[in-house]
Formats: structure tokens, sequence, C-alpha cells
């Protein structure tokens, strides 16, 4: 089955890449744009969704600086 | 004295790590697929994009089967030196503490800096003294320095904190100004200036041979 | 649609379309046309520049491999050779600067490792629009961050190269890459393919449809709005693919595995494997099936020219063929026999067992129609004046300020601190540090490099224009004690189907050709790009030049900066008549561009740079500096910059910023000095912490460093 995993920058770390993109929004017209994060997806085809979380604690994702959200 | 060089693919100064070692010992190779460290007393991770920095930094290099050589030697006490990518592999791998985040420019920067000596008791800073201010360059994305506030002042109670940017020299954001920092053990040190290019008076200074020939 | 109204879509003439006909002996099908319409396309034929380029002296002194090859090379002792070449990625560029410029990078790299030598240094010259503009600001920023991903990731230094901003790059801009490498001279490889039987094998990266419908002249009009998997795309550059790529084939020759050896660049498999045919004088027989794709359903025609990149294309004995695949196994790189040589002379495509496309190799390569110019020269001027920045009666003070501030004049730090230049342990010289970067050799002598270009003054004079891009190069290494070996050129020009671009193209190559005989300085190879117009006219002619030289001892290699209070300040000059004509003070001023450039004496010059070069190696100048963009004033304000000290100088009334080549400015102690002769004028001495010019200006030098340093910031946020 189809897994997507979403890594988000823990909050409270300095995100500077989710700043770089709420600054730039207004400069093109876009308002009322805050708290804006970058992260990362993966997708992944799995026959066994029960290993993904330990996927994500070994590999996909830095839990000490990161994140994750599993979607089926 | 005789260093071991890991070379993962997409490692880019290994070569120059090994240059700089053999100016104060013997050194080779160590292919990332080869878990066989050849008996060498110290092993240096050096600097590049190993693994083309994909998914994150060196969070795939730390799973090759030489890392799993170079973890159970680190755990035994043997010398470590991650630079630069290698501090971040060494980060990812849990032989040393906290994380390499992306610069706060979010660009690039290849600059001469100075870091301060602020631990000179361990294996790789032994020909070096506390205070001692050390002209090294520094090239990265990924290099400022992030722990849990708890976590930092552990560190910094425990003489962790091995060298730390001069005042205006850090232009990464790093934690508390720190450049490089070590176990609890002192035998595995990281840091992101790379001693390896300061090692002949004719490409610059010299003050990365006093890091790297340190243990010998 | 018929063949005869599909060869226009193409690019191909009418009359180019009758001579296939004619090689042919038949009409051209698909597959066919598609590989004329790129092997006979300005950038892989060189129709309108061919003629030309062979008026350029291409043998001789110090040269081991000329034009022809992936790159030339030159012999820098010890049994080494230097390989060099520029090449320019300007089109893809303006469509995507990050992967443009990034894989412009990629090429190059290929282009030197393909003949056997590690690449040790890249530099890059950039020209874009005005930094008011937001779309130059775009470009600039994402050129310059692919250019420092793709040779750091890679792990080659960027030692140099030069930026600059002209209204005319505003909708053409240009990005030149450079690379030397490094090799055994007795290891050169060639390309040429040899041996019937022979296996073609494809090593690198998977085949997707890069460049396909963009960089080509191809499919426009096949693509529909619900074809969205045809769509035409962007080359995207992988230097983590590249680097094991790099390792690989540098592997496989040394251990002699290869035959010939060939890099895919514009126009991929088709280019490549015409091009090693015909250099061998042999055929090639293809199957499309065989090479590893990364997109479903690709049709032949787009597999022979899909331009993805990291891949290179070999020649293998049959029965080195399985040590081939084990070293690129090791490197975790692809590889897969593809065809093989034959004796037949052709070209053939085949899709499993169908033969798809039969050509004859010489027809694609060597046939290639080649045009004469009809050079005109224009009768009114081409260019608008540049709008002006500042006023004609500025004071000298405000006047060196606004021009340390300028665009084309600011520090480029903010650039090159992207770029890692230290990367290899050479780098002896780095940016900002002298005027030319030097990286040293394994046997203990070392090489400089330069990249330096003109656009504008070309245009107010293309014949003495490009003497002076071949003498600012000449100069820059000068500066460092270092003889140029040998050099590389990339022309930017218009369309040269117009006769006052042709006059451009024309005047400019006499003058690269002039130079290099003069100075003894052989023609390695090279790129040109034309068609660099849009609706708002033509870019500035502009002929880039690289030139690789070599110094014997890298611990006396040269800086720019003063360094000692009370050092002598001298002017060591000959054959100098400087002028305000297409200098940057006229183009703040916002002045026309016309007047003449000042003649420059050929003989007198060499010797000039003779003189300066000879002065560094020996150590008895402690700083050499070229005076050239902003004039004497500026050079003096920059080695004040660069050495942290003032200086207090009478210039005698010499024009401030008036510019011609022909002038270094050096420093000294002053018995040293007196001892260089009568060809140093001294006019003054370092010390202070001011520049002061008598009679004409007083700066603090903290002040001229700070908007020297902020400039380009400045401009760009």
């Amino acid at each position: 089955m189809r897994v997507r995993v979403l890594i988000r920058p823990k909050a409270g770390i300095l995100d500077p890449q989710g700043q770089a993109v709420e600054r730039a929004l207004p400069a093109l017209g876009f308002e009322g744009v805050a708290n804006v994060h970058v992260g990362r997806l993966v997708e992944l085809d799995v026959e066994d969704e029960s290993r993904v979380p330990e996927m994500c604690e070994r590999l996909l994702a830095n839990p000490l600086i990161e994140d994750y959200e599993i979607q089926p | 004295m005789k260093f071991g060089v890991v070379q993962f693919p997409g490692s880019c100064d290994e070569r120059d790590a090994l240059l700089a070692a053999r100016l104060v010992g013997d050194a080779e190779l160590l292919w990332h697929a080869d878990p066989d460290l050849k008996g060498v007393d110290a092993v240096i991770i050096p600097g590049g994009f190993s693994y083309g920095d994909y998914l994150r930094v060196g969070a795939i290099a730390r799973f090759s089967p030489v890392m799993v050589e170079v973890d159970r030697f680190a755990r035994h006490g043997g010398l470590v030196l991650g630079i630069c990518n290698g501090f971040q592999v060494l980060c990812e791998a849990g032989l040393l503490s906290g994380a390499l985040l992306p610069n706060t420019s979010l660009r690039f920067v290849c600059r001469q800096v100075d870091v301060e000596v602020v631990n000179a008791s361990i294996p790789w800073t032994a020909g070096v003294e506390r205070g001692d201010v050390l002209s090294i360059p520094a090239k990265h994305t990924t290099g400022r320095y992030w722990a849990p506030d708890p976590v930092l002042d552990e560190l910094e109670a425990n003489g962790q904190v091995v060298v730390r940017y001069a005042p205006g020299h850090n232009f990464n954001g790093s934690a508390r100004d720190i450049a490089g920092v070590c176990n609890a053990a002192g035998n595995v040190m990281g840091l992101m200036p790379h001693p390896e290019h300061a090692v002949d008076v004719l490409t610059g200074s010299v003050d990365g041979l006093r890091l790297i020939g340190s243990p010998a | 649609m018929t063949t005869l109204a599909r060869h226009r879509e193409l690019g191909l003439t009418d009359s180019e379309y009758e001579l296939i006909v004619d090689k042919l002996g038949r009409e051209a099908n698909e597959v066919e046309l598609a590989v004329f319409s790129l092997m006979w396309s300005e950038h892989c034929g060189y129709k309108h520049s061919r003629r030309l380029l062979r008026t350029l002296p291409t043998e001789g002194g110090r040269l081991v491999l000329g034009p022809g090859e992936n790159a030339g090379a030159v012999d820098v002792g010890g049994g080494m050779a230097a390989a060099f070449k520029v090449e320019s990625h300007n089109h893809p560029s303006a469509v995507e600067p990050f992967q443009g410029a990034a894989t412009g990078v990629g090429g190059i790299l290929r282009d030197v490792f393909a003949i056997g030598a590690r690449p040790v240094a890249i530099l890059d010259s950039l020209r874009f629009g005005e930094p008011s503009s937001p779309r130059s600001r775009y470009l600039l920023e994402h050129a310059v961050a692919g250019i420092g991903h793709y040779g750091n990731s890679i792990g080659v230094a960027t030692v140099g190269g030069e930026i600059y901003f002209e209204g005319p790059y505003e909708q053409n801009c240009l990005v030149n890459a450079m690379c030397v490498g490094l090799i055994e001279t007795r290891k050169l490889i060639r390309s040429a393919a040899a041996g019937v039987g022979n296996v073609v094998v494809l090593f690198g990266a998977r085949t997707g449809r890069d460049g396909i419908g963009g960089a080509s002249v191809l499919a426009s009009a096949e693509l529909g709005d619900e074809d969205a998997a045809k769509r035409p795309t962007v080359q995207i550059g992988d230097p983590f693919e590249e680097s094991k790529l790099l390792e690989c084939s540098l592997e496989l020759l040394d251990r002699g595995l290869l035959v010939a050896l060939q890099d895919l660049g514009a126009a991929g498999l088709t280019s490549s494997s015409a091009e090693m045919a015909a250099k061998g004088g042999v055929g090639i027989d293809l199957d499309v099936r065989r090479v590893p794709l990364r997109e479903a359903d690709m049709e032949p025609f787009e597999i022979m020219i899909s331009e993805s990149q990291e891949r290179m294309l070999c020649v293998v004995e049959p029965d080195r063929v399985d040590d081939v695949l084990a070293v690129c196994g090791k490197w975790e790189v692809n590889a897969t026999a593809v065809g093989e040589v034959t004796g037949s002379g052709r070209l053939r495509v085949f899709d499993g067992g169908a033969l798809v496309g039969d050509l004859p190799v010489t027809a694609l390569v060597d046939e290639c129609p080649a045009y004469d110019l009809e050079p005109l020269e224009p009768s009114r001027p081409l260019y608008p004046a540049p709008s002006p920045t500042i006023s004609s009666d500025l004071a000298a003070d405000d006047t060196l300020l606004s021009l340390l501030a300028s665009a084309n004049l600011a520090s480029r730090r903010w650039a090159f601190e992207q770029y890692d230049c230290v990367v290899g342990s050479r780098t002896v010289r780095r940016p900002e540090q002298a005027d030319a970067a030097v990286l040293k050799l394994e046997h203990g002598g070392a090489i400089a490099v330069s990249i330096d270009g003109n656009g504008r003054r070309v245009a107010v004079d293309p014949y003495r224009g490009a003497v002076e891009a071949v003498l600012e190069c000449s100069a820059n290494l000068a500066c460092v004690g270092a003889e140029p070996l040998g050099l590389t050129n990339c022309l930017n020009f218009g369309n040269p189907e117009k006769p006052h671009i042709a006059w451009q193209l024309t005047r400019a190559i006499a003058g690269l050709g002039d130079a290099c005989r003069a100075l003894g300085v052989p023609v390695v190879g090279g790129n040109v790009s034309l068609y660099n117009e849009g609706g708002e006219g033509p870019i500035y002619p502009t002929p880039v030049v690289g030139m690789v030289g070599e110094l014997p001892d890298p611990a006396r290699a040269g800086r720019l900066g003063f360094s000692v209070e009370g050092d002598a300040v001298a002017l060591i000059t000959a054959s100098w008549a400087p002028s305000e004509v297409g200098s940057e003070l006229a183009k703040l001023r916002g002045d026309a561009l016309e007047g003449a450039l000042p003649a420059a004496e050929l003989g007198s010059l060499k010797a000039l740079h003779a003189a300066v070069r000879q002065g560094v190696r020996s150590g008895v100048l402690r700083s050499a500096h070229d005076v050239a963009e902003g004039g004497v004033a500026v050079a003096l304000a920059e080695c004040c910059i660069a050495g942290g000290l003032g200086a207090h100088v009478d210039l005698a009334g010499l024009p401030l910023f008036a510019e011609g080549p022909g002038a270094f400015l050096v420093s000294a102690p002053h018995a040293a000095m007196s001892a260089f002769g009568a060809a140093a004028r001294v006019i003054g001495e370092v010390g202070g912490t001011a520049l002061a010019v008598r009679g004409e200006l007083d700066v603090p030098v903290h002040e001229l460093a700070r908007v020297h340093a902020d400039g380009l910031a400045d401009l760009l946020h």
C-alpha cells in the first residue's frame, strides 16, 4: 500500500526556509500569511505498514530536530 | 600514528584529509562499503556531500558498513574526528549530541574563520592551548549547530564544547557560537571548519595541522 | 505534414534539406531528420563560425592537444598537462538559471575528464542586465547558486570568474563556464572510435526527456496541451551522479580499459556517436532499445537527442567489456552495451531489430555546411547609450566612490563566498588576493588561471576590444608571475546572418587571432554561442577568454594589495594611451558608445607583461595589479582595500579614470623599485589610512572598503 510521510522541523527550532517563504509571499501580493514551515514529503509503497514508524525513527526523520506524520 | 580516512560516494575532502594526515603520520582511505578499519589508530570522517546529502545531511552515510565499525571503534575509546559532513554523520549516528541545521542565511558560505580553543584536554586538542585562536576555512550550507538548551548546558558544563567561533566569525547561526564538540569520553570530536585545509603555508594557515597532528 | 515543411520547423533551410536528400540519396525519415537538424544546428555545426575559427593560431609553444577534442591541453612541466576549455550555456540559463548554470558546469567538467584529466578548477564568466531589473537579479542569484551547488558538490574548487551587468544582456544573459584539469601528458585520451567489432558502451545516468523541445529546435509543433508527458524539459544536473561518473571514468582510463571516450553534451547520443565515428573514420550501429531509460515510451528520436546529463560513451574491446561493467558497478554507475563500431562509415540507429535511421557519418559531421559571413560595418549605433547614474560634474572623490560601488566594480565577495575555493588543497591565491587564481602542482611549480571578457568595449571597436580581452587575461597572469601557455575562448554574439553582427564577429576573431599570435599563445579550443538577441536587439559582442599560465615558484605568486608602509608605488607602462571612451566612467555618465579605443602596440605589450612577470617572480615587486576598469584611481583604491593600507601619490596630470591596456600598478621597497629601472615610474608611497592623489582626491581607506564591500549586496536587495 501507498504511504506518505510528512516530515516537519520541530517547533521552536529556527526554520530559515520557512521564514524565507513567509517573506517572499507578500512580495508577490499574497497577504495574511503566517507561520510558514518547510519540510519534506516521502512517499513509499510498503507491504507492512506497521513498520513505517520504525523507518521514520531510524532513517526518514531525525527525531531530535524533526516531527513526522504518517498518512495512509 | 596511522589514520584512516573514510570515503563515501560523494565525499569531497577525503583526499585533502589524507594529504593532511600524511603530514603527521601514515594514512589510508577506508572505503564505505568495507567494514574494515585496517587497524588504524584514528579515524577521520571527511567533508563533502556523502550520498548527495540526500534526505538529510549524513543520514544515509551513517548506515554504511564502515560506520558500523567506526561506531564500535568509538564506543571502545578509538579516536574519531568528524569534519563538516563528518560532523553531521557523527551526530546522525548518535556518537555526538546535537544536530547540524541549515545556515541561517540559507546559503553556502566559504570563508576563513577564527575559532577559539575552549577545551585543550582531549586527544584532538593536545597540540593547542585553551584560548588559542586558530584560522581555518569553513565551507558549508548546513553548519548551524543546535541542541536543546538542557543539552547545551550539559555540554558546556562537561567541557564538551571544544572550539567556538571567535566573535564576529559565526556566520551560520550556531547555538552559543559552537564550532565543534566532543563526546563525554573525549575520544570523538566533530567540528564544522576544515582543519585539513589549513596545513600548508602556501595555501593559507597551518593552524589545522595543530589539531590533526594532536594525537600523533 | 510533409517532410518538406517539417524540416523548416526543425531549423533547417530549404537548401540544407536538399543537400541532405542528396547525401542520403532519398528523403530523410523522422529519426534521420532529427539527427541532421541537430548535427547541422549552429550549436553543433558551427556553420557561421567554422571558417573564421580556422584563422586562429592553434599550434606551437606548449600545446599538446589542440581544438577538435573534448578539451585542449598544454604542457605544464613535470610530465603533466593542464587540460582546459570554456563553454557557454546561455540559452538554458535564461530559461532556468539554477539548472542552466549548474549543467553548464557539469558539461564542462565532463569535457575535461573525457580526455582523462582530473578537474581541479572551475571559473565562470557571467553577464546580465542591470541589477535594477528584477529579472536580472533573479538570474544572477540563481546562476551563482547553481554554479556553487554543482561545483561544491562535486568537490572541484571554483577559483575565479567575472560578473558584469549591461543593458544589452537583459534578454540574453551569458553564462560561460571554464574548467581546468590535470593529467600526465602521456595518458591523454582521444575520442576517435576505432576497431571494427568493438563495443560501444553508454554509462552514467538514465536517459529521460531532458532538453527535448527546449535547447533543440524540435517538436514545438508536436506538443499538444494534453501531452504533458512530452513537454520540453529543462536539463537537470545531479553533481552526485557526476562525482561517481568522474571517478569511474578516471579509473577506467587508468586501467587502460577504453579505446575511446566521449561525453554526452548538446544533442546527446547523436552528436557523441557521430563525432566519435567521424574522427575515427568508422561507422557505429546503435540500438536505442538497449539504452536505460528514466521515462517510459520514449521514441527512438527522443532517445537519440535527449540531453540527459551525466552520461558518457566509450568504445571497448569485446574481451574488456566485463571489466568495464565491473568498474562501473563498483562506482554504482549504470553501464550498458548499446552498440558496436562498424566499417560502414554510417550511423545506423536500430530499435530492437528494426532499422529506424541510416546516415552517412561524414555527412553529419565533416560535410556540415559552412557559410561565409557577409560583414558590413554598421553605419549607425547598434546600442543605446547606457542610462546615466552620476552627473558629469561630480567631484573626483565621489566619482571614485561611485565607481567602487557600481555593479561592475564592486566586490564580488557576495558571489565567490558561495563557492568552495579550497577543496583539492591546491589553491595558493584565492579570489581578491591577486589578479589571477594560482594552483600548486605536485612537481613544485604552479599554474595560474584567469577568465576575462569584454562586451561594451568590443561594441565600441570589435577588433581592438577583442585584442584587449586577450591582453587583459595575459596581464592578470603576469601579475601573479605566470607566463601564458594557452588560451580558450567563448564567442558570444548576436545573429551572424545580420551583416553588422557578421562584421562584429569577423573583426573580433581577427583581433583575437592577432593578439594570440603576437603574444605567442595558441588557442587550445573553445565554443561559439550565436543568435543571442531578442526584440530589444543583440547583446554586446562578447568574446570571453580563459588562459592558463605557469609559474615556477608558488611561494612567489604575486598579490594585488599594498602590504608594507613605506614601499614605493609605481606605474609600469608601455604603449599606454588611456581614454574615457568605452570606460566604466563613461558608462556611469551615460555617454554614447562612440569614439575610438586606443591602439595597442602588441610587441611592446608582450615585453611589458614579461617585465612585470619577471619582477613578481624575482620577488622584487611586493604587489602587482593590472590597471583596467576604472583606470588608475580605481586600481589604487583596490590595492589599498586589499592591503588595508593607504597610499599618497602624485599622478602629475594622468587621467584618473581613463582606461586602456598597457599599465600595471606595483609596489616594492624603494631600493628594489629603482633597480627595476626607468620602466617603473614611481608615483608615491604606501602609508597612512587614506588614498590621497595630490590635487585630485583624498578618501579614507575604510570608506573605500565599505562602499566596495557593500556595493553588490546593496544593488541586489
